[in-house]
């Protein structure tokens, strides 16, 4: 009896309901914004964890002045992506409640399990904090490992109710909508769980390692060749760099699960047409929807079925084979893939650079292109990362639960989304002018501050004690 | 049966909630009504000190509230959220001003940003616990109904939501007050009797404000009017009591003690609510077990509530002992 109003509303419309558009782009829009955060919040807390314990194990003041400082921008950041994402809890509701209401006790619950795993991050990043001057170095180091490994579960927790909208699992259909055979743990370890999970996680070390070491790389570039901005650099660039070359390796696996579990995706991604063996790898290029032809495309013959499965004679189904209404936006699709896997190669390329030039040399490499590239390295793996979630997301449009509800059956019958979605819009561009600014003038304020003067630093036991060589401070 | 318990674990997260969520908001609460940067400035470093290690993780009651709702009573959540769209967007709006201008002011230095961020913390601290309470109310009182659009402008905007809406405003308020006073006691900074005066106004507000809630539910809504006065009657009188001895106390100077009977009167009407309600989830529409989700998503989450129980509860105690303790301070922004 529940399920009428539910059931009614999978009579797919014949025109979209006009909220569907502001719906879909507040969505995108938030969740295009928290997520930057979130990967602060999920892989910072790793980088600190490492500058706090190399300076505790070598009695490092640079290394430690570091991990205080940047466990502060951890905690602003933090809060605003505690609040960002309390916002998605809600508009899961607000814009999708016919989802919600539909599936909620499938896919809740690794909502709910990832839940458990914020509650222990907020927690015991509060204690480490707040932790500095009171706790004994060692417990204090020690409460960093919870806020790690509790943003590692919960960014596979959360993830996992994204890749289930994408490889749906976990219950049975009948005819008239209702939902039987449920099973949420079959729900939570879907298909896509597991290669979705890791290229989130490495994403997230990646956004973070290269967006803080490229603010130490324009210092860097500004003369300000000190210990403090190589340590700054070298080790939140070092975990980015380890995970970029296993992030392509995972990225080629994921785009591999897509061509078996979601054809048209992928159809969508490499702009096949028509279905069958020897397909193109096209880089770059338009399809024209209407006759299927590409023009503007590198084409480089065969590659797409090889990487597809390891053969030319590999059949990669193609977008022709689906009616029109159920084909995502084939060439916003394709263009974000393209920028993903380029801007990837690039960084692949720059951790090579680094990771030759330091086993060769134990140093840093000179050369400018290096630094330019690493300052922009931050920007680079943020834009990759955001044109990922465009493959992933518009790539299985019209579906929000791929091939079970449509996108415009899902969303709420409620009137001026447009003013939330402008109101959102405004809200979240103050706040990102405010952590901007606040954080610029903590930079500043620290860039003034020597240490020696610092009397509140040095009058602890556990604080950073004098440096040994005089150096500039850059935000952290 | 699963359902019953899932359903007291939700009303145990809402009552978490409301107390430490609660008081932070609360702490908002006094900030806006501290006066100038000159005179405010004492109680508004202690309240900054109190609840900053503690907000984040008091805040994430709410998620899992929103989180569990939506996972066992599914088309509940969606049937609250299609019809109360409107306050619970100003409450995600609220709430996103509020963590950002808190973590914002304690890093800024200068005067005009800490006013700035300060000010936008305060007053949204005052706006967001309103509209939330006033889904409660709306709820509460019958007006969300199943799988259908309640009217998104009366269904909260009536006597009902307006009284829970402002109760909750005064039930932080008083909270937030009673804490601080334990916390100006502890830091001997002479602000003792300053957080007792407001504790005293808070729970007098409160008091007047359920007075006038005998009158306005047993006209707007009698189903929920009905409850209180019978099954929820021992929990109604619990809650007068514990407020009461909690308002005596204070006058009198005495401290110990009024922490838990704040924390015991206001989770007494959380759960006079819940009982006066029972065995409906939304009066009148739909009770707990017909809204429950499947079987085996219940169990689940029962597991998971299990294994919050074991991780989460110690790791929370540890949290608020340190910072009981005076173990957690901000260094320098």
């Amino acid at each position: 009896m529940l399920a009428s109003w539910f059931a009614a509303s999978f009579s797919a419309a014949a025109q979209p309901p006009p909220q569907l558009l502001p719906a879909r782009m507040q969505m995108a829009f938030t969740l295009g914004t928290h997520i930057i955060l979130a990967c602060l919040g999920v892989a910072f807390p790793l980088v600190v964890l490492i500058a706090n314990w190399y300076a505790l194990r070598k009695d490092d003041p640079v290394a430690l002045l570091l991990a205080k400082r940047w466990s502060k921008v951890m905690a602003v950041v933090f809060a605003v992506g505690a609040v960002t994402g309390t916002v998605l809890s809600f508009e899961m509701g607000l814009l999708w409640p016919r989802m919600l209401g539909q599936f909620g006790d499938v896919f809740g619950f690794p909502f709910a399990v990832e839940g458990i795993f914020f509650f222990l991050e907020a927690i015991f990043i509060a204690i480490y904090i707040y932790g500095w001057k009171r706790l004994s170095p060692k417990v204090h180091l020690w409460t960093a490992v919870p806020v790690v490994i509790a943003g590692i579960g919960g960014t596979v927790s959360v993830v996992a109710a994204n890749a289930w909208m994408n490889h749906p699992a976990g219950f049975t259909m009948t005819p008239s909508g209702e939902l039987t055979n449920v099973d949420p743990m079959a729900a939570m370890f879907n298909a896509g769980t597991g290669y979705q999970g890791l290229h989130m996680l490495l994403a997230a070390y990646m956004v973070t390692g290269f967006l803080v070491a490229s603010v130490y790389a324009v210092g860097w570039m500004k003369g300000r060749k000190d210990r403090y901005h190589r340590l700054g650099f070298v080790i939140p660039f070092a975990i980015a760099a380890i995970c970029t070359p296993i992030q392509i390796i995972v990225g080629d696996t994921a785009a591999r699960q897509v061509f078996s579990k979601q054809p048209t995706k992928f159809a969508a991604m490499e702009l096949v047409w028509k279905t069958g063996p020897n397909q193109p790898e096209y880089i770059g290029g338009i399809l024209n929807e209407e006759t299927g032809e590409v023009t503007g495309a590198i084409a480089i013959p065969g590659l797409n079925s090889i990487l597809a499965g390891f053969s030319v004679n590999t059949v990669v189904q193609g977008l022709s084979e689906v009616p029109p209404e159920d084909r995502p936006p084939a060439n916003v699709v394709h263009l974000a893939f393209d920028t993903m896997v380029g801007l990837g190669s690039l960084l692949l390329l720059l951790s090579g650079w680094f990771g030759f030039v330091y086993w060769r040399k134990r140093d840093l490499p000179k050369s400018k292109l290096f630094w330019l590239l690493a300052a922009a390295s931050g920007v680079m793996a943020i834009t990759a990362m955001e044109a990922g979630w465009i493959v992933t997301e518009v790539g299985r449009q019209p579906w929000i639960v791929y091939g079970i509800m449509r996108t415009e059956e899902a969303v709420t019958d409620a009137e001026g989304v447009w003013i939330s979605f402008g109101v959102f819009v405004t809200l979240y561009a103050v706040v990102a002018l405010g952590t901007v600014v606040v954080l610029r003038g903590m930079s500043r304020r620290w860039r003034e501050t020597s240490d020696l003067d610092d009397i509140e630093d040095t009058d602890v036991p556990y604080g950073p004690r004098h440096a040994h060589e005089p150096h500039e401070s850059e935000p952290g | 049966m699963t359902a019953e318990i899932v359903a007291a674990v939700l009303w145990t997260g809402v009552t978490a909630y409301a107390i430490f969520g609660g008081a932070d908001f609360g702490a908002g609460f006094w900030d806006l009504f501290a006066g100038g940067s000159q005179k405010g400035a004492a109680p508004r470093e202690l309240m900054d000190e109190a609840i900053g290690p503690v907000w984040e993780a008091n805040h994430t009651w709410l998620i899992f509230d929103l989180v569990v709702l939506w996972t066992a009573f599914s088309e509940v959540f969606a049937s609250v959220m299609t019809t109360l769209y409107v306050p619970l967007t100003l409450a995600a709006i609220g709430i996103v001003l509020r963590g950002s201008g808190f973590a914002f002011r304690r890093v800024t230095k200068q005067l005009a940003g800490r006013r700035l961020f300060g000010a936008t913390f305060a007053l949204s601290s005052v706006v967001t616990p309103f509209f939330l309470g006033a889904v409660l109310g709306a709820i509460a009182s019958g007006r969300v109904p199943l799988g259908q659009h309640g009217d998104p402008i009366t269904s909260w905007v009536n006597p009902t939501a307006f009284l829970t809406g402002f109760l909750a405003v005064a039930t932080c308020a008083y909270l937030a007050a009673v804490f601080m006073v334990h916390e100006a006691h502890r830091n001997e900074r002479g602000l003792e009797r300053y957080f007792e005066v407001r504790a005293i106004g808070a729970s007098i507000g409160a008091g007047l404000l359920a007075l006038v809630g005998i009158y306005v539910l047993s006209n707007d809504a009698p189903f929920l009017f009905e409850g209180l006065t019978n099954e929820a009657l021992p929990f109604v009188i619990v809650s007068a009591i514990c407020g009461l001895a909690t308002l005596a106390m204070l006058w009198k100077g005495m401290i110990r003690g009024t922490r838990v009977l704040a924390v015991l009167a206001v989770a007494a009407i959380i759960w006079a609510w819940g009982v006066a309600q029972h065995p409906y989830l939304l009066p009148g529409e739909i009770t707990i077990q017909q809204a429950a989700g499947a079987e085996a998503t219940m169990v689940a989450l029962l597991v998971v509530f299990a294994l919050a129980a074991v991780f989460v509860v110690p790791s929370l105690i540890w949290l608020y002992r340190l910072a009981d303790e005076d173990r957690l301070e901000a260094t320098e922004g």
